[in-house]
Protein backbone atom coordinates (compact mmCIF):
# COMPACT_ATOMS: atom_id res chain seq x y z
CA UNK A 1 0.00 0.00 0.00
CA UNK A 2 2.91 2.39 1.28
CA UNK A 3 6.02 2.01 -0.60
CA UNK A 4 9.29 3.80 0.03
CA UNK A 5 12.54 3.45 -2.52
CA UNK A 6 15.85 4.46 -1.78
CA UNK A 7 14.16 8.03 -0.24
CA UNK A 8 16.87 10.64 0.84
CA UNK A 9 15.98 14.15 2.81
CA UNK A 10 19.42 16.45 3.26
CA UNK A 11 19.21 19.48 5.65
CA UNK A 12 22.37 20.92 4.42
CA UNK A 13 25.03 17.99 5.12
CA UNK A 14 22.61 16.46 7.31
CA UNK A 15 20.82 13.69 6.07
CA UNK A 16 17.95 13.09 8.26
CA UNK A 17 16.94 9.84 5.97
CA UNK A 18 19.37 8.38 4.49
CA UNK A 19 17.79 5.99 1.00
CA UNK A 20 15.42 4.35 3.35
CA UNK A 21 13.22 1.93 1.67
CA UNK A 22 10.36 0.90 3.57
CA UNK A 23 6.75 -1.28 2.68
CA UNK A 24 3.54 -1.36 4.12
CA UNK A 25 0.98 -3.29 3.56
CA UNK A 26 -2.77 -3.11 3.72
CA UNK A 27 -4.69 -4.04 6.93
CA UNK A 28 -1.54 -4.35 8.90
CA UNK A 29 -0.66 -1.85 11.53
CA UNK A 30 3.09 -1.28 11.00
CA UNK A 31 5.24 0.61 14.24
CA UNK A 32 8.29 2.81 13.36
CA UNK A 33 10.63 3.43 16.09
CA UNK A 34 13.80 4.52 16.93
CA UNK A 35 15.58 7.17 19.14
CA UNK A 36 15.36 11.21 19.42
CA UNK A 37 16.02 12.82 15.73
CA UNK A 38 16.07 9.62 14.25
CA UNK A 39 14.25 10.70 11.06
CA UNK A 40 10.66 9.36 12.22
CA UNK A 41 8.69 12.73 11.84
CA UNK A 42 11.02 13.65 8.57
CA UNK A 43 9.75 10.43 6.77
CA UNK A 44 6.08 11.15 7.73
CA UNK A 45 6.44 14.73 6.81
CA UNK A 46 7.16 13.47 3.36
CA UNK A 47 4.97 10.73 2.68
CA UNK A 48 2.11 13.38 3.49
CA UNK A 49 3.53 15.97 1.07
CA UNK A 50 4.40 18.50 4.23
CA UNK A 51 8.05 17.96 3.01
CA UNK A 52 9.39 16.23 -0.01
CA UNK A 53 12.57 14.05 -0.46
CA UNK A 54 15.89 15.14 -1.75
CA UNK A 55 15.88 11.97 -3.92
CA UNK A 56 13.75 8.58 -3.90
CA UNK A 57 10.53 7.26 -5.02
CA UNK A 58 7.34 6.94 -2.65
CA UNK A 59 3.81 5.47 -4.16
CA UNK A 60 0.86 5.20 -2.35
CA UNK A 61 -1.14 2.30 -4.10
CA UNK A 62 0.90 2.51 -7.48
CA UNK A 63 0.88 6.21 -7.35
CA UNK A 64 3.99 8.20 -7.40
CA UNK A 65 3.08 11.00 -4.57
CA UNK A 66 6.80 12.37 -3.38
CA UNK A 67 6.16 15.42 -5.70
CA UNK A 68 2.67 16.02 -4.89
CA UNK A 69 0.51 18.84 -2.56
CA UNK A 70 -0.74 17.62 0.62
CA UNK A 71 -3.85 17.84 -0.35
CA UNK A 72 -3.61 15.95 -3.19
CA UNK A 73 -2.51 13.20 -1.43
CA UNK A 74 -5.05 13.69 1.53
CA UNK A 75 -7.93 13.17 -1.63
CA UNK A 76 -5.76 9.54 -2.34
CA UNK A 77 -6.37 8.37 1.14
CA UNK A 78 -4.14 9.16 3.42
CA UNK A 79 -4.95 10.80 6.62
CA UNK A 80 -2.43 11.94 9.46
CA UNK A 81 -1.48 13.36 13.08
CA UNK A 82 0.90 15.53 14.62
CA UNK A 83 3.69 15.32 16.79
CA UNK A 84 2.71 17.92 18.67
CA UNK A 85 -0.82 18.34 19.08
CA UNK A 86 -1.76 21.09 15.78
CA UNK A 87 -5.80 21.10 16.31
CA UNK A 88 -7.50 23.90 15.38
CA UNK A 89 -7.64 25.26 19.02
CA UNK A 90 -10.30 28.01 18.53
CA UNK A 91 -12.74 26.64 16.64
CA UNK A 92 -15.42 23.63 18.40
CA UNK A 93 -14.55 20.37 18.19
CA UNK A 94 -17.34 19.50 15.93
CA UNK A 95 -15.96 21.98 13.74
CA UNK A 96 -12.64 20.18 13.95
CA UNK A 97 -14.09 17.20 12.62
CA UNK A 98 -16.33 18.54 10.02
CA UNK A 99 -13.80 20.64 8.65
CA UNK A 100 -11.68 17.47 8.08
CA UNK A 101 -14.80 16.39 5.76
CA UNK A 102 -13.93 19.30 3.28
CA UNK A 103 -13.08 17.17 0.57
CA UNK A 104 -16.00 14.62 0.84
CA UNK A 105 -18.39 17.79 0.24
CA UNK A 106 -19.25 19.56 -3.13
CA UNK A 107 -20.82 22.36 -1.96
CA UNK A 108 -20.00 25.63 -3.34
CA UNK A 109 -20.03 29.11 -1.98
CA UNK A 110 -23.34 29.49 -4.44
CA UNK A 111 -25.11 26.54 -2.89
CA UNK A 112 -24.35 28.16 0.96
CA UNK A 113 -25.36 31.96 -0.09
CA UNK A 114 -28.69 30.23 -1.46
CA UNK A 115 -29.16 27.86 1.48
CA UNK A 116 -29.32 25.06 -1.68
CA UNK A 117 -30.93 21.49 -0.41
CA UNK A 118 -27.42 20.04 -1.63
CA UNK A 119 -25.84 22.82 0.96
CA UNK A 120 -28.38 21.33 3.80
CA UNK A 121 -28.36 17.88 3.14
CA UNK A 122 -24.55 17.79 3.04
CA UNK A 123 -24.33 19.51 6.11
CA UNK A 124 -26.51 17.33 8.11
CA UNK A 125 -24.50 14.41 6.66
CA UNK A 126 -21.28 15.88 8.25
CA UNK A 127 -22.63 16.21 10.97
CA UNK A 128 -24.12 13.16 11.70
CA UNK A 129 -20.93 11.49 10.39
CA UNK A 130 -18.88 14.18 13.06
CA UNK A 131 -20.96 13.19 15.86
CA UNK A 132 -20.20 9.04 15.03
CA UNK A 133 -16.54 9.48 14.80
CA UNK A 134 -17.02 11.40 18.47
CA UNK A 135 -18.85 8.94 20.03
CA UNK A 136 -16.25 6.72 18.93
CA UNK A 137 -13.53 8.69 20.70
CA UNK A 138 -15.34 9.32 23.53
CA UNK A 139 -15.35 13.20 22.82
CA UNK A 140 -18.95 13.75 22.08
CA UNK A 141 -20.46 15.36 24.88
CA UNK A 142 -17.64 18.21 24.45
CA UNK A 143 -18.67 18.64 20.95
CA UNK A 144 -19.14 22.27 21.67
CA UNK A 145 -16.04 23.17 23.53
CA UNK A 146 -13.00 24.88 22.32
CA UNK A 147 -10.79 22.21 21.20
CA UNK A 148 -7.66 23.99 22.52
CA UNK A 149 -9.16 24.01 25.76
CA UNK A 150 -9.78 20.47 26.26
CA UNK A 151 -7.59 18.11 27.88
CA UNK A 152 -4.50 16.78 26.82
CA UNK A 153 -5.61 13.31 26.23
CA UNK A 154 -8.75 14.20 24.93
CA UNK A 155 -7.20 16.51 22.65
CA UNK A 156 -4.68 13.60 21.09
CA UNK A 157 -8.18 11.54 20.63
CA UNK A 158 -9.82 14.65 18.79
CA UNK A 159 -6.44 14.40 16.44
CA UNK A 160 -7.46 11.22 15.71
CA UNK A 161 -10.88 11.36 15.34
CA UNK A 162 -10.16 14.34 13.02
CA UNK A 163 -7.99 12.12 11.13
CA UNK A 164 -10.35 9.48 10.22
CA UNK A 165 -12.70 11.89 8.95
CA UNK A 166 -10.56 12.58 6.12
CA UNK A 167 -12.01 8.74 5.32
CA UNK A 168 -8.44 7.41 5.13
CA UNK A 169 -7.26 4.10 4.24
CA UNK A 170 -3.84 5.22 5.66
CA UNK A 171 -2.89 7.36 8.89
CA UNK A 172 0.30 7.83 10.21
CA UNK A 173 0.26 8.56 13.63
CA UNK A 174 3.35 10.32 15.45
CA UNK A 175 4.00 9.19 18.33
CA UNK A 176 -0.34 9.73 18.99
CA UNK A 177 0.00 8.67 23.11
CA UNK A 178 2.69 11.06 23.76
CA UNK A 179 1.93 12.17 27.29
CA UNK A 180 -1.06 10.05 28.28
CA UNK A 181 -0.80 7.22 31.27
CA UNK A 182 -0.74 3.68 30.65
CA UNK A 183 -4.36 2.98 31.26
CA UNK A 184 -4.95 6.13 28.36
CA UNK A 185 -2.57 4.72 26.34
CA UNK A 186 -3.72 1.09 26.06
CA UNK A 187 -7.49 2.33 25.16
CA UNK A 188 -5.62 3.99 22.62
CA UNK A 189 -4.12 0.69 21.46
CA UNK A 190 -7.32 -0.87 21.39
CA UNK A 191 -8.62 2.17 19.05
CA UNK A 192 -5.79 1.47 16.92
CA UNK A 193 -6.75 -2.12 16.75
CA UNK A 194 -10.43 -1.42 16.48
CA UNK A 195 -9.61 0.84 12.99
CA UNK A 196 -7.83 -1.92 11.62
CA UNK A 197 -10.37 -4.31 12.07
CA UNK A 198 -12.26 -1.67 9.87
CA UNK A 199 -10.02 -2.56 7.08
CA UNK A 200 -7.55 0.70 7.96
CA UNK A 201 -3.49 0.66 7.65
CA UNK A 202 -2.23 2.44 10.09
CA UNK A 203 1.91 3.38 10.44
CA UNK A 204 3.00 4.63 14.25
CA UNK A 205 5.66 6.19 15.38
CA UNK A 206 6.13 5.58 19.05
CA UNK A 207 8.48 5.29 21.95
CA UNK A 208 6.32 3.48 24.35
CA UNK A 209 7.42 -0.47 23.37
CA UNK A 210 4.30 -1.11 25.33
CA UNK A 211 2.10 0.07 22.84
CA UNK A 212 4.34 -1.18 20.35
CA UNK A 213 3.77 -4.54 21.26
CA UNK A 214 0.19 -4.08 22.05
CA UNK A 215 -0.57 -3.03 18.53
CA UNK A 216 2.04 -3.64 15.77
CA UNK A 217 2.26 -6.58 13.21
CA UNK A 218 5.62 -5.52 12.13
CA UNK A 219 8.58 -2.77 12.92
CA UNK A 220 10.47 -0.83 11.17
CA UNK A 221 13.38 0.89 13.07
CA UNK A 222 15.70 4.41 11.86
CA UNK A 223 18.80 5.38 13.05
CA UNK A 224 20.27 8.47 12.38
CA UNK A 225 18.30 8.70 8.96
CA UNK A 226 19.15 5.16 8.48
CA UNK A 227 16.48 1.97 8.09
CA UNK A 228 18.50 -0.53 10.53
CA UNK A 229 16.15 -3.19 11.06
CA UNK A 230 12.75 -4.72 10.64
CA UNK A 231 10.50 -7.20 11.27
CA UNK A 232 7.99 -8.71 14.09
CA UNK A 233 8.57 -7.03 17.52
CA UNK A 234 9.66 -9.16 19.63
CA UNK A 235 12.62 -10.04 16.53
CA UNK A 236 13.40 -6.42 16.89
CA UNK A 237 13.73 -6.32 20.34
CA UNK A 238 16.15 -9.20 20.08
CA UNK A 239 18.24 -7.33 17.01
CA UNK A 240 21.66 -6.56 18.39
CA UNK A 241 21.62 -3.27 16.13
CA UNK A 242 18.25 -2.04 17.44
CA UNK A 243 19.59 -2.71 21.20
CA UNK A 244 23.07 -0.48 20.43
CA UNK A 245 21.15 2.21 18.79
CA UNK A 246 19.15 3.01 21.73
CA UNK A 247 21.49 1.52 24.73
CA UNK A 248 25.08 3.34 22.75
CA UNK A 249 27.87 0.77 21.60
CA UNK A 250 29.95 -0.60 24.74
CA UNK A 251 33.21 -0.27 23.49
CA UNK B 1 -35.08 59.69 5.71
CA UNK B 2 -34.72 63.54 6.27
CA UNK B 3 -36.40 63.49 9.27
CA UNK B 4 -34.06 61.36 10.85
CA UNK B 5 -30.97 62.96 9.90
CA UNK B 6 -32.34 66.48 11.33
CA UNK B 7 -33.25 64.61 14.59
CA UNK B 8 -29.34 63.20 14.56
CA UNK B 9 -27.58 66.36 13.36
CA UNK B 10 -26.66 68.07 16.66
CA UNK B 11 -24.62 64.10 16.87
CA UNK B 12 -22.87 65.32 13.95
CA UNK B 13 -24.56 62.59 11.65
CA UNK B 14 -25.96 63.80 8.77
CA UNK B 15 -26.55 62.14 5.58
CA UNK B 16 -23.26 62.68 4.06
CA UNK B 17 -21.61 61.05 6.82
CA UNK B 18 -24.10 58.49 6.92
CA UNK B 19 -22.92 57.54 3.45
CA UNK B 20 -19.31 57.60 4.21
CA UNK B 21 -20.05 55.15 7.45
CA UNK B 22 -21.53 53.28 4.92
CA UNK B 23 -18.50 53.53 2.47
CA UNK B 24 -16.19 52.51 5.21
CA UNK B 25 -18.67 49.71 6.51
CA UNK B 26 -18.16 48.11 3.14
CA UNK B 27 -14.68 48.54 2.79
CA UNK B 28 -14.48 46.92 6.16
CA UNK B 29 -15.71 43.70 4.85
CA UNK B 30 -13.31 43.71 1.97
CA UNK B 31 -10.67 43.33 4.01
CA UNK B 32 -12.34 40.99 7.04
CA UNK B 33 -12.71 38.49 4.27
CA UNK B 34 -8.95 38.24 3.56
CA UNK B 35 -8.47 38.67 7.47
CA UNK B 36 -11.22 35.32 7.56
CA UNK B 37 -8.78 33.46 5.56
CA UNK B 38 -5.59 34.68 7.79
CA UNK B 39 -4.09 36.51 4.92
CA UNK B 40 -2.68 40.13 6.17
CA UNK B 41 -3.08 41.44 2.98
CA UNK B 42 -3.47 45.43 2.73
CA UNK B 43 -3.63 45.69 -0.95
CA UNK B 44 -7.64 46.23 -0.83
CA UNK B 45 -6.85 50.23 -0.87
CA UNK B 46 -5.37 49.39 -4.48
CA UNK B 47 -8.30 47.39 -5.45
CA UNK B 48 -10.60 50.51 -4.39
CA UNK B 49 -8.71 52.58 -6.56
CA UNK B 50 -9.26 50.32 -9.17
CA UNK B 51 -12.66 50.24 -8.93
CA UNK B 52 -12.93 53.85 -8.78
CA UNK B 53 -10.90 54.73 -11.74
CA UNK B 54 -12.71 51.97 -14.01
CA UNK B 55 -16.11 53.15 -13.40
CA UNK B 56 -16.03 56.74 -13.05
CA UNK B 57 -13.63 57.05 -16.39
CA UNK B 58 -16.09 54.99 -17.91
CA UNK B 59 -19.28 57.02 -16.80
CA UNK B 60 -17.47 60.44 -16.99
CA UNK B 61 -15.49 59.76 -20.67
CA UNK B 62 -17.49 56.84 -22.27
CA UNK B 63 -21.14 58.01 -21.24
CA UNK B 64 -21.76 54.42 -19.69
CA UNK B 65 -24.64 53.79 -17.44
CA UNK B 66 -23.84 54.03 -13.21
CA UNK B 67 -24.95 50.24 -12.30
CA UNK B 68 -22.58 48.55 -15.35
CA UNK B 69 -20.00 50.98 -14.42
CA UNK B 70 -19.39 50.06 -11.00
CA UNK B 71 -19.99 46.51 -11.91
CA UNK B 72 -17.12 46.76 -14.55
CA UNK B 73 -15.14 48.20 -11.51
CA UNK B 74 -15.81 45.31 -9.71
CA UNK B 75 -14.68 42.33 -12.70
CA UNK B 76 -11.62 45.06 -13.51
CA UNK B 77 -10.73 44.62 -9.47
CA UNK B 78 -11.48 40.95 -9.63
CA UNK B 79 -9.04 40.50 -12.88
CA UNK B 80 -6.32 42.25 -10.90
CA UNK B 81 -6.43 40.20 -7.84
CA UNK B 82 -5.97 36.94 -9.65
CA UNK B 83 -2.84 38.15 -11.64
CA UNK B 84 -1.76 39.38 -8.12
CA UNK B 85 -3.05 36.90 -5.84
CA UNK B 86 -1.03 33.88 -7.28
CA UNK B 87 2.57 35.24 -6.50
CA UNK B 88 1.95 37.39 -3.86
CA UNK B 89 0.04 34.80 -1.70
CA UNK B 90 2.48 33.03 -1.31
CA UNK B 91 4.19 35.11 1.09
CA UNK B 92 2.57 35.06 4.73
CA UNK B 93 2.62 37.89 7.57
CA UNK B 94 4.65 40.85 7.37
CA UNK B 95 5.68 40.12 3.77
CA UNK B 96 2.05 39.92 2.53
CA UNK B 97 1.58 42.44 3.97
CA UNK B 98 4.31 44.65 2.47
CA UNK B 99 4.26 43.31 -0.65
CA UNK B 100 0.28 44.20 -1.23
CA UNK B 101 1.56 47.81 0.20
CA UNK B 102 3.74 47.59 -2.64
CA UNK B 103 0.57 46.92 -4.99
CA UNK B 104 -1.02 49.85 -3.80
CA UNK B 105 1.99 51.91 -4.54
CA UNK B 106 2.72 50.91 -7.39
CA UNK B 107 -1.68 51.06 -8.55
CA UNK B 108 -1.42 54.79 -7.30
CA UNK B 109 1.84 55.58 -9.70
CA UNK B 110 0.51 53.95 -12.35
CA UNK B 111 -2.70 56.19 -11.93
CA UNK B 112 -1.07 58.70 -11.91
CA UNK B 113 0.91 58.87 -15.00
CA UNK B 114 -1.15 56.64 -16.94
CA UNK B 115 -2.08 59.42 -19.64
CA UNK B 116 2.02 60.51 -19.90
CA UNK B 117 2.60 56.64 -20.38
CA UNK B 118 -0.13 56.27 -22.86
CA UNK B 119 1.71 59.26 -24.84
CA UNK B 120 4.79 57.88 -24.17
CA UNK B 121 3.84 54.49 -26.15
CA UNK B 122 1.17 55.47 -28.66
CA UNK B 123 2.26 58.68 -28.84
CA UNK B 124 -1.04 60.55 -28.63
CA UNK B 125 -2.62 62.79 -25.84
CA UNK B 126 -5.10 61.59 -23.80
CA UNK B 127 -6.87 62.36 -20.85
CA UNK B 128 -8.36 59.27 -18.90
CA UNK B 129 -6.85 59.55 -14.97
CA UNK B 130 -6.11 63.07 -15.53
CA UNK B 131 -2.55 62.65 -13.49
CA UNK B 132 -2.26 63.60 -10.31
CA UNK B 133 -4.82 66.18 -10.04
CA UNK B 134 -7.11 63.33 -10.90
CA UNK B 135 -11.28 64.27 -12.52
CA UNK B 136 -13.28 66.92 -11.18
CA UNK B 137 -16.81 67.52 -11.36
CA UNK B 138 -18.46 64.16 -11.48
CA UNK B 139 -21.90 64.15 -10.53
CA UNK B 140 -22.92 62.32 -7.56
CA UNK B 141 -25.21 59.87 -8.55
CA UNK B 142 -24.42 57.24 -5.43
CA UNK B 143 -27.60 57.75 -3.14
CA UNK B 144 -27.96 56.14 0.57
CA UNK B 145 -30.69 53.19 -0.89
CA UNK B 146 -27.23 52.14 -3.65
CA UNK B 147 -24.67 51.78 -0.34
CA UNK B 148 -27.11 49.98 1.95
CA UNK B 149 -28.49 48.13 -0.87
CA UNK B 150 -24.63 47.11 -1.72
CA UNK B 151 -23.61 46.92 2.39
CA UNK B 152 -26.49 44.16 2.91
CA UNK B 153 -25.37 42.02 0.07
CA UNK B 154 -21.83 42.16 1.06
CA UNK B 155 -22.73 41.08 4.73
CA UNK B 156 -25.19 38.78 3.86
CA UNK B 157 -22.26 37.27 1.86
CA UNK B 158 -20.35 37.28 5.12
CA UNK B 159 -22.77 35.91 7.02
CA UNK B 160 -23.21 32.69 4.71
CA UNK B 161 -19.36 32.30 4.24
CA UNK B 162 -18.74 32.40 8.04
CA UNK B 163 -21.33 28.57 7.80
CA UNK B 164 -20.71 27.14 4.39
CA UNK B 165 -17.93 24.91 3.15
CA UNK B 166 -15.53 27.74 1.98
CA UNK B 167 -16.10 29.77 5.26
CA UNK B 168 -14.90 26.47 7.22
CA UNK B 169 -12.43 26.08 4.32
CA UNK B 170 -10.45 29.56 5.61
CA UNK B 171 -11.31 29.13 8.76
CA UNK B 172 -9.17 26.41 8.92
CA UNK B 173 -6.24 27.89 6.80
CA UNK B 174 -6.49 31.25 9.27
CA UNK B 175 -5.75 28.67 11.94
CA UNK B 176 -3.49 26.26 10.65
CA UNK B 177 -2.27 26.47 6.95
CA UNK B 178 -0.28 23.28 7.48
CA UNK B 179 -3.03 21.31 8.67
CA UNK B 180 -5.93 22.37 6.43
CA UNK B 181 -3.55 21.27 3.35
CA UNK B 182 -3.21 18.13 5.05
CA UNK B 183 -6.91 17.54 6.03
CA UNK B 184 -7.34 18.01 1.95
CA UNK B 185 -8.31 21.94 1.81
CA UNK B 186 -6.42 23.32 -1.76
CA UNK B 187 -5.04 26.32 0.62
CA UNK B 188 -3.58 28.33 -2.62
CA UNK B 189 -7.06 28.10 -4.57
CA UNK B 190 -9.25 28.96 -0.94
CA UNK B 191 -6.42 31.77 -0.19
CA UNK B 192 -6.76 33.45 -3.90
CA UNK B 193 -10.58 33.01 -4.19
CA UNK B 194 -10.99 35.13 -0.65
CA UNK B 195 -8.40 37.83 -1.80
CA UNK B 196 -10.75 38.19 -5.51
CA UNK B 197 -13.78 38.47 -3.52
CA UNK B 198 -11.94 40.90 -0.74
CA UNK B 199 -10.35 42.66 -3.94
CA UNK B 200 -14.08 43.33 -5.68
CA UNK B 201 -16.27 44.34 -2.49
CA UNK B 202 -13.62 47.28 -2.45
CA UNK B 203 -13.38 48.08 -6.20
CA UNK B 204 -17.25 48.13 -5.90
CA UNK B 205 -16.88 50.25 -2.42
CA UNK B 206 -14.69 52.44 -4.59
CA UNK B 207 -16.98 52.83 -7.62
CA UNK B 208 -19.63 53.84 -5.00
CA UNK B 209 -17.38 56.42 -3.26
CA UNK B 210 -16.36 57.71 -6.69
CA UNK B 211 -19.81 58.44 -7.39
CA UNK B 212 -19.92 60.59 -4.27
CA UNK B 213 -17.47 62.59 -4.30
CA UNK B 214 -17.24 65.09 -7.04
CA UNK B 215 -13.68 64.58 -7.09
CA UNK B 216 -11.56 61.77 -7.45
CA UNK B 217 -7.66 61.78 -7.11
CA UNK B 218 -4.89 59.06 -6.72
CA UNK B 219 -3.38 60.15 -3.25
CA UNK B 220 -6.52 59.41 -1.71
CA UNK B 221 -5.81 55.47 -1.82
CA UNK B 222 -2.22 55.71 -0.77
CA UNK B 223 -0.71 53.84 2.60
CA UNK B 224 -3.09 56.00 4.58
CA UNK B 225 -5.95 54.30 2.93
CA UNK B 226 -5.02 51.09 3.62
CA UNK B 227 -4.44 51.40 7.25
CA UNK B 228 -7.78 52.75 7.43
CA UNK B 229 -9.28 50.09 6.24
CA UNK B 230 -7.45 47.78 8.12
CA UNK B 231 -8.50 49.61 11.29
CA UNK B 232 -12.21 49.19 10.49
CA UNK B 233 -11.91 45.77 10.86
CA UNK B 234 -9.64 45.18 13.29
CA UNK B 235 -12.11 47.13 15.66
CA UNK B 236 -15.04 45.82 14.68
CA UNK B 237 -13.62 41.91 15.21
CA UNK B 238 -12.28 39.81 12.50
CA UNK B 239 -14.06 36.43 12.62
CA UNK B 240 -17.51 37.78 13.41
CA UNK B 241 -19.17 38.64 10.56
CA UNK B 242 -20.95 41.80 11.66
CA UNK B 243 -17.31 43.01 13.13
CA UNK B 244 -15.98 44.95 9.96
CA UNK B 245 -19.28 46.77 9.44
CA UNK B 246 -19.39 48.15 13.41
CA UNK B 247 -15.93 48.80 13.36
CA UNK B 248 -16.58 50.82 9.53
CA UNK B 249 -19.30 52.73 11.05
CA UNK B 250 -17.94 53.51 14.34
CA UNK B 251 -14.49 54.68 13.73
CA UNK B 252 -15.88 56.67 10.38
CA UNK B 253 -18.43 58.31 12.80
CA UNK B 254 -15.91 59.47 15.50
CA UNK B 255 -14.29 62.24 13.76
CA UNK B 256 -17.41 63.72 13.20
CA UNK B 257 -18.60 63.96 16.60
CA UNK B 258 -15.10 65.04 18.03
CA UNK B 259 -15.84 67.97 15.90
CA UNK B 260 -19.80 68.49 16.82
CA UNK B 261 -18.49 68.19 20.33
CA UNK B 262 -15.90 71.00 19.47
CA UNK B 263 -13.47 68.67 20.79
CA UNK B 264 -10.51 70.24 18.79
CA UNK B 265 -11.36 73.62 19.85
CA UNK B 266 -11.78 72.56 23.58
CA UNK B 267 -8.05 71.45 23.27
CA UNK B 268 -6.52 74.31 21.37
CA UNK B 269 -7.90 76.86 23.80
CA UNK B 270 -5.83 74.81 26.68
CA UNK B 271 -2.90 74.47 24.83
CA UNK B 272 -3.94 77.69 23.61
CA UNK B 273 -3.38 76.98 19.72
CA UNK B 274 -5.84 77.18 17.37
CA UNK B 275 -6.51 73.43 15.89
CA UNK B 276 -9.43 73.07 14.07
CA UNK B 277 -7.56 73.19 10.65
CA UNK B 278 -5.89 70.04 11.82
CA UNK B 279 -8.50 68.05 11.69
CA UNK B 280 -6.83 65.55 8.90
CA UNK B 281 -4.18 64.71 11.47
CA UNK B 282 -6.05 64.39 14.59
CA UNK B 283 -7.99 61.32 12.46
CA UNK B 284 -4.33 59.63 12.43
CA UNK B 285 -3.45 59.91 15.39
CA UNK B 286 -6.83 58.60 16.60
CA UNK B 287 -6.78 55.67 14.23
CA UNK B 288 -3.94 54.95 15.66
CA UNK B 289 -4.76 54.98 19.33
CA UNK B 290 -7.60 52.69 18.26
CA UNK B 291 -5.73 50.73 16.61
CA UNK B 292 -3.24 50.13 19.28
CA UNK B 293 -5.93 49.87 22.22
CA UNK B 294 -7.53 47.22 20.37
CA UNK B 295 -5.27 45.35 19.55
CA UNK B 296 -3.60 45.20 22.92
CA UNK B 297 -7.10 45.13 25.05
CA UNK B 298 -9.93 43.70 22.67
CA UNK B 299 -8.32 41.52 20.10
CA UNK B 300 -11.76 40.14 19.21
CA UNK B 301 -12.91 43.48 18.24
CA UNK B 302 -15.91 44.91 19.17
CA UNK B 303 -18.14 43.07 17.73
CA UNK B 304 -17.16 40.21 19.37
CA UNK B 305 -19.86 37.77 20.60
CA UNK B 306 -17.73 36.29 23.60
CA UNK B 307 -17.08 39.68 24.42
CA UNK B 308 -20.62 40.32 24.82
CA UNK B 309 -21.63 37.01 26.25
CA UNK B 310 -19.52 37.73 28.84
CA UNK B 311 -20.26 41.19 29.85
CA UNK B 312 -24.11 40.02 29.60
CA UNK B 313 -22.51 37.46 32.09
CA UNK B 314 -20.99 39.65 34.43
CA UNK B 315 -23.64 42.86 34.37
CA UNK B 316 -26.58 40.47 34.97
CA UNK B 317 -28.81 41.45 38.20
CA UNK B 318 -29.22 38.61 39.94
CA UNK B 319 -25.76 36.65 39.39
CA UNK B 320 -25.97 33.53 41.54
CA UNK B 321 -22.91 32.00 39.65
CA UNK B 322 -20.37 32.46 42.31
CA UNK B 323 -17.24 30.51 42.57
CA UNK B 324 -17.95 28.78 39.08
CA UNK B 325 -15.78 25.58 38.70
N1 LIG C 1 13.38 21.63 8.75
C1 LIG C 1 14.55 21.13 9.20
N2 LIG C 1 15.70 21.77 8.96
C2 LIG C 1 16.89 21.27 9.40
N3 LIG C 1 17.00 20.14 10.07
C3 LIG C 1 15.89 19.43 10.34
C4 LIG C 1 14.61 19.89 9.92
N4 LIG C 1 13.67 19.00 10.32
C5 LIG C 1 14.35 18.04 10.97
N5 LIG C 1 15.68 18.28 10.98
C6 LIG C 1 16.70 17.41 11.56
O1 LIG C 1 16.54 16.12 11.03
C7 LIG C 1 16.76 15.14 12.04
C8 LIG C 1 15.56 14.23 12.14
O2 LIG C 1 14.49 14.93 12.76
P1 LIG C 1 13.06 14.29 13.03
O3 LIG C 1 12.21 15.34 13.60
O4 LIG C 1 12.58 13.62 11.79
O5 LIG C 1 13.39 13.20 14.14
P2 LIG C 1 12.41 12.25 14.92
O6 LIG C 1 12.86 10.87 14.66
O7 LIG C 1 11.00 12.57 14.62
O8 LIG C 1 12.77 12.63 16.42
P3 LIG C 1 11.84 12.72 17.73
O9 LIG C 1 11.72 11.36 18.30
O10 LIG C 1 12.59 13.64 18.62
O11 LIG C 1 10.52 13.29 17.31
C9 LIG C 1 17.09 15.89 13.30
O12 LIG C 1 18.49 15.92 13.46
C10 LIG C 1 16.56 17.26 13.07
O13 LIG C 1 17.32 18.23 13.75
MG1 LIG D 1 9.45 13.33 15.65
Amino acid sequence: MLELQGVSRLFGGLAALNTVNMTVNAGKVVGLIGPNGAGKTTLINCVSGLDHPTSGVIHFDGVEIQNKAPHQITALGLGRTYQNIRLFGDLTVLENVIIAQHQHGKANLLDSLFQSPRHRREFKQQVERAFELLKRFHLDSFSDSRAGGLPYGDQRRLEMARAVATAPRLILLDEPTAGMNPVETHEFGEQILKLRDDGLTLLVIEHDMALISQVCDEVYVLNFGEMIANGTVDAIKQNQDVIEAYLGRED
Amino acid sequence: MDAVFDFLAPVGLNETNFQFMLIAAILGCSIYVTLYGGMFSLANAGFMAIGTYVSVVLTQRYDWPFVPAIIAGMVAGGLIAIIVGLPVLRLSDIYLAIATIGFGEVVVVLIRNFDRIYEEIFDKKIEITGGGKGIKNIPVTTDTLHLIIFLLIVVYFLYRMQHSRFGRALAAIRQDETVAANLGINVVYYKNVAFIIGAMIAAGAGGLSGHLNRVIEPDDYDFDRAVDILTYAVLGGTTFFIGPVVGGMVLRYLPELLRRLKVLSFVGSIVGRDLTNEQAAVDGIINGIVLILFIVYLPGGLADPQLWKSLYRRLRPNNTQKGAP
